[in-house]
This record gives structure tokens, C-alpha cells and sequence, in this order.
């Protein structure tokens, strides 16, 4: 039968594009955990790699929650409006807003960070805070949220919901805090998750934009892949997965929540 | 009006920092670029001199390889995952979409473990040939390495369009005789075009941008975002970094753009 070879040769590509995909990362947490990678399993097994991961880098892992943290919270505060205003404007102008918005989507970070750095750079106290690193990933998450809000106001009427409140005699900011807010939830809540996921794996930004106090994880990795051995590389690049993946887990799960609300 | 002026009110954050942090620094970019020592010309530096040709040259390859291949390989995998339901499906979805969340060092680091000079292929190779095969720090591990982080992205992004697709059109067209080959070039690749428009030209543009695996590589090919890094860092040439990036930044942009309302256009054809 004609049919089968196709359908075989498709499970096979799957499987060995599977396979690339995943034998690498079990490479590196076995590396990770492994007293000797040259010698093989015969060495056995330690956790000694990642204990010299936390004593050398534990700065970066906690610095890269603060900077994900602070992240997620000005593209809260400054997407989240946003994004209901331009829903609520529409038109040409709102196209034209997002798509500025959403150039750093498309310019790559090394680019935006040599801007920042160039405009910036100058501003001591601002160029050697954390903060600095801070706004390099709003700029990059901020379309990913706005996105994420934006996909959900387009499902619900929302102008219904504000009209019937306002009928109701609720003023303005009430009616957005009551009344639209916990109608987007779901849509903030897998910005989130996006927003968290892609700052603390963020490096074309960062790798330029830090200082030697500002190191993220991302960063700390790139300088351990380049300076320390394979066992400690691969613990550091352990302790980022261990990091990612719930985060990773929650955007799906998120995912299969709103699909399954959509459909019923 | 109140509502008027709630509305600036909502907007009022996202233009303050838009302005800060984007407009202003990429005009300040763009002041730069054309304040080198050739001025204007300094915007065409990367076509004017063969050194950043040739890197330009180099990368527009590696992007475009890249992306066909990424493009077969995920409408290949997308089809055959799609309305087929087995057990630990969820599972096997999630183990392909996770290299999404992965940096470019990251990915440079696996490739260099899979075939590096401690790599898998390499203990593999020495064990059965003799000779330890390393390609992780050749063009060829570039590209695996642009194939690993580009495959999860056009993968979801094929495999929504392929999951809309009506089995009973591809059932009909092969109970009327239609071989396999024909079945794809008629019925499911252009229903799944405007998928593959996106997912490409997200592909060629992340691509042409991505850094962190040829830094960790550190391979002798220059792809533009390294030469941007080291013309900024090494050779301290903040203008032309600024010119060659708004190139760089141009072509991407162009790329999502004209993929954008190609899809469109077909949508709204179809």
C-alpha cells in the first residue's frame, strides 16, 4: 500500500527530529550529574558539580528571578492598559502603535541593546543598575504580553461588559479595575508565564547590556560554557532547566485551559 | 470627557516608555550610523565592503538553508502529529516545544555536546572508525544549532494550520486515486501555506538575528550579529555596529512584514 510508506517515513523524520531534540539536554543533565564525563558511567554519579554551580554562580540564578520579577511587573503595569487602550481606540492609529510596539519582536537584541547603550550609556547610576537590564527586557517581552491580552479582548464583548457597568454608574478606572481585569485573567495570566520564561533565557540583550554586578543566569552560562569544564557547564546549564521548565509546564497547561474554554 | 481622558490615562505608560526606550534610542542609532567617517554612506557599509559582504552573504545562506530545512522537517513532523491520537502525545508535544525557551548559548552548548570534541557522534564515530568525527565548531554545527532553536517555533506554528485541516478532503482525494505526492501538493500544502509563510519568515528572521549560538561556537564564520558584537567591543566602531545593526534590523523587519500580509492576502483569498 501506497499510503503506508508515507505515513512510516513521517513517523521516522518525527522520531529522529525527536531525538535531536532531546538527546542533547539528557546529554547535558547526565554531564551535569556524572563524577567524570570522559570516563562514563564506570565514574559514577555527584551532585558535587552543582554545589560548585551555587557557589560560584547562585548570584546570577537569584539576580535573574529579581530582574524576571521586576520584568513582569512593568509589563503589567505598562501592557496590560495599554493593550485595552488600543482595543478600545482600534483603527489605524492602534495598528500603527502596535506595530512599533512589536518591533523588538522583529529587530534583533543586539541591535536594541546597542541603542539603549548608545542613548544611555552615558547615564552612569542608570547604565550600572540593574534596572538597566530590566527595561532591555521589557522591551523584548513587552509585544508578548500585550499580545496575550489583545488575543483575549478580541474574544469577549468587551464594550458590552464596560457599557452595562457604566449604565450602572461606575466610573471609568472601577469598571476597568472590576470589571475588565478579571475578564482578560486568562490572557494575563499566559503573558505572564511568557513574559517570566523568555526574561530569565534572555541573552543577545543582556550579553550586552550587563555589567560585571548585573550578570544574569543566561550570561553567568555563557561565561561558564567558555571558561569552566564540560561537568560544570552542564550542572549550570542543569540548574537553568530546572528553573525554565515548570514555567514552561504552566504556559501549556494555561494553554490547555483557555483551548478547552474556547471550545466548550 | 471623562472617557477621553481615561483613555490617555490607560496609554499613558506605554507611550512614556515606548518613546524612552525605543523611539529615542533607535533614532539615536540611526544618528550614529550615519556619523561614521563616510556619513550617509556609512548605511551601506555592509554591501560597500567585501569583508561585511561576505559575512552578509554568509549569514543570508545560513538563514535561507536553515529555513527550508526547518520548514520540511517541521511540515513533515506537524502532519504526523496531527489528529493522531496515541498515548504520552501531550508529553512528546511538550519535549518538541521546550527548546523554545532555550538561549542561543544554551543551544550552542548542546550542539557542542552532541558533536563536540567530547561529543556523542564523536565517542561514537571513535568507538566504531577510529577517528573522533567533530563538527560542532564548523558551519555544519551552526546550522544543526539555528535547526535546533528554529524547528519547536515553525512546528507549533504549522502544526495549528495542519490540525484545522479536514481528513475527509485528503480522504476523498486519495479514494479518487490521487498518490501521496500529489495529495501534498494539492490539498495540504496550500492549505497550509500561509502557516509556512509565518513560521518561515519568523525562522529566516530569528535566524539572521541569533547570536548566542555562534558566540558559544565560536566558529571562524563571522554571521553578521557576531560581526556587530565584536565591531562594537573590539574594534570600539560604535558607528558602524549602528550601521550594519539597522541593516540587520531592516531585513528582518522586511522579512516578517512581507510574510505577514502574504499570509493575510491568502487568508482572505481563500
Amino acid at each position: 500500500m501506497r499510503r503506508q510508506w508515507t505515513t512510516t517515513a513521517g513517523i521516522v523524520i518525527t522520531a529522529l527530529l525527536t531525538l535531536f531534540l532531546l538527546v542533547p539536554v539528557l546529554l547535558s543533565v547526565y554531564a551535569g550529574l556524572t563524577v567524570n564525563y570522559a570516563r562514563g558511567i564506570s565514574a559514577g554519579f555527584t551532585l558535587d558539580w552543582v554545589k560548585q554551580v551555587w557557589a560560584l554562580y547562585s548570584d546570577t540564578v537569584w539576580r535573574s528571578l529579581v530582574v524576571a520579577l521586576m520584568t513582569l511587573a512593568l509589563t503589567l503595569l505598562i501592557g496590560v492598559p495599554g493593550a485595552y487602550a488600543l482595543v478600545r481606540r482600534g483603527g489605524r492609529f492602534a495598528r500603527a502603535v502596535e506595530e512599533i510596539v512589536t518591533l523588538p519582536v522583529a529587530v534583533p537584541g543586539l541591535a536594541l541593546a546597542l541603542a539603549m547603550i548608545l542613548t544611555y550609556g552615558g547615564a552612569g547610576s542608570f547604565r550600572q543598575s540593574t534596572l538597566f537590564v530590566v527595561v532591555g527586557h521589557v522591551l523584548f517581552t513587552l509585544p508578548f504580553m500585550m499580545r496575550s491580552v489583545i488575543a483575549v479582548l478580541d474574544t469577549i464583548d468587551w464594550r458590552t461588559l464596560d457599557e452595562g457597568a457604566a449604565s450602572l454608574g461606575s466610573p471609568a478606572w472601577r469598571r476597568f479595575l472590576d470589571v475588565i481585569l478579571p475578564n482578560v485573567r486568562p490572557g494575563i495570566v499566559a503573558g505572564s508565564l511568557t513574559v517570566l520564561t523568555l526574561s530569565i533565557g534572555e541573552f543577545n540583550l543582556t550579553w550586552m547590556m550587563h555589567t560585571p554586578m548585573t550578570k544574569t543566569l543566561p550570561v553567568g552560562l555563557a561565561d561558564a560554557y567558555a571558561s569552566m569544564r564540560l561537568e560544570i557547564a552542564s550542572a549550570y546549564t542543569l540548574v537553568f532547566l530546572v528553573m525554565v521548565i515548570p514555567l514552561l509546564i504552566g504556559v501549556q497547561l494555561v494553554a490547555g485551559l483557555t483551548e478547552k474554554r474556547t471550545a466548550s | 470627557m471623562d472617557s477621553r481622558r481615561f483613555d490617555l490615562l490607560l496609554i499613558l505608560p506605554l507611550a512614556i516608555f515606548t518613546l524612552a526606550f525605543l523611539v529615542l534610542p533607535l533614532a539615536r542609532l540611526t544618528l550614529e550610523a550615519g556619523s561614521g567617517p563616510q556619513g550617509i554612506a556609512g548605511f551601506f557599509v555592509i554591501v560597500t565592503e567585501a569583508r561585511f559582504r561576505n559575512s552578509l552573504i554568509v549569514t543570508l545562506i545560513l538563514s535561507i538553508i536553515t529555513t527550508v530545512a526547518t520548514l520540511a522537517v517541521a511540515t513533515v513532523a506537524a502532519q504526523t502529529l496531527a489528529n493522531r491520537r496515541f498515548f504520552g502525545r501531550g508529553l512528546l508535544l511538550s519535549m518538541l516545544t521546550f527548546p523554545l525557551a532555550f538561549p542561543g548559548v544554551v543551544v550552542g552548548f548542546l550542539i557542542i555536546l552532541f558533536g563536540g570534541r567530547l561529543g556523542l557522534v564523536g565517542s561514537v564515530t571513535k568507538s566504531l572508525t577510529g577517528t573522533n568525527v567533530v563538527f560542532a565548531y564548523s558551519l555544519f554545527g551552526l546550522f544543526l544549532g539555528y535547526l535546533y532553536f528554529s524547528v519547536p517555533r515553525v512546528l507549533l506554528t504549522i502544526l495549528a494550520a495542519a490540525e484545522k485541516l479536514d481528513p475527509s478532503l485528503v480522504e476523498a482525494a486519495r479514494s479518487l486515486g490521487a498518490s501521496p505526492l500529489a495529495i501534498q501538493r494539492d490539498v495540504v500544502l496550500p492549505a497550509l501555506f500561509p502557516a509556512m509563510y509565518t513560521g518561515g519568515a519568523l525562522c529566516f528572521a530569528t535566524a539572521m538575528g541569533a547570536f548566542g549560538t555562534a558566540f558559544t561556537l565560536a566558529t571562524t564564520v563571522d554571521v553578521i550579529p557576531m560581526l556587530i558584537y565584536t565591531e562594537f567591543t573590539l574594534a570600539t566602531n560604535a558607528s558602524m555596529a549602528a550601521a550594519i545593526s539597522i541593516a540587520l534590523g531592516f531585513i528582518t523587519w522586511a522579512a516578517l512584514a512581507i510574510a505577514r500580509s502574504r499570509a493575510m492576502r491568502d487568508v482572505s483569498g481563500a
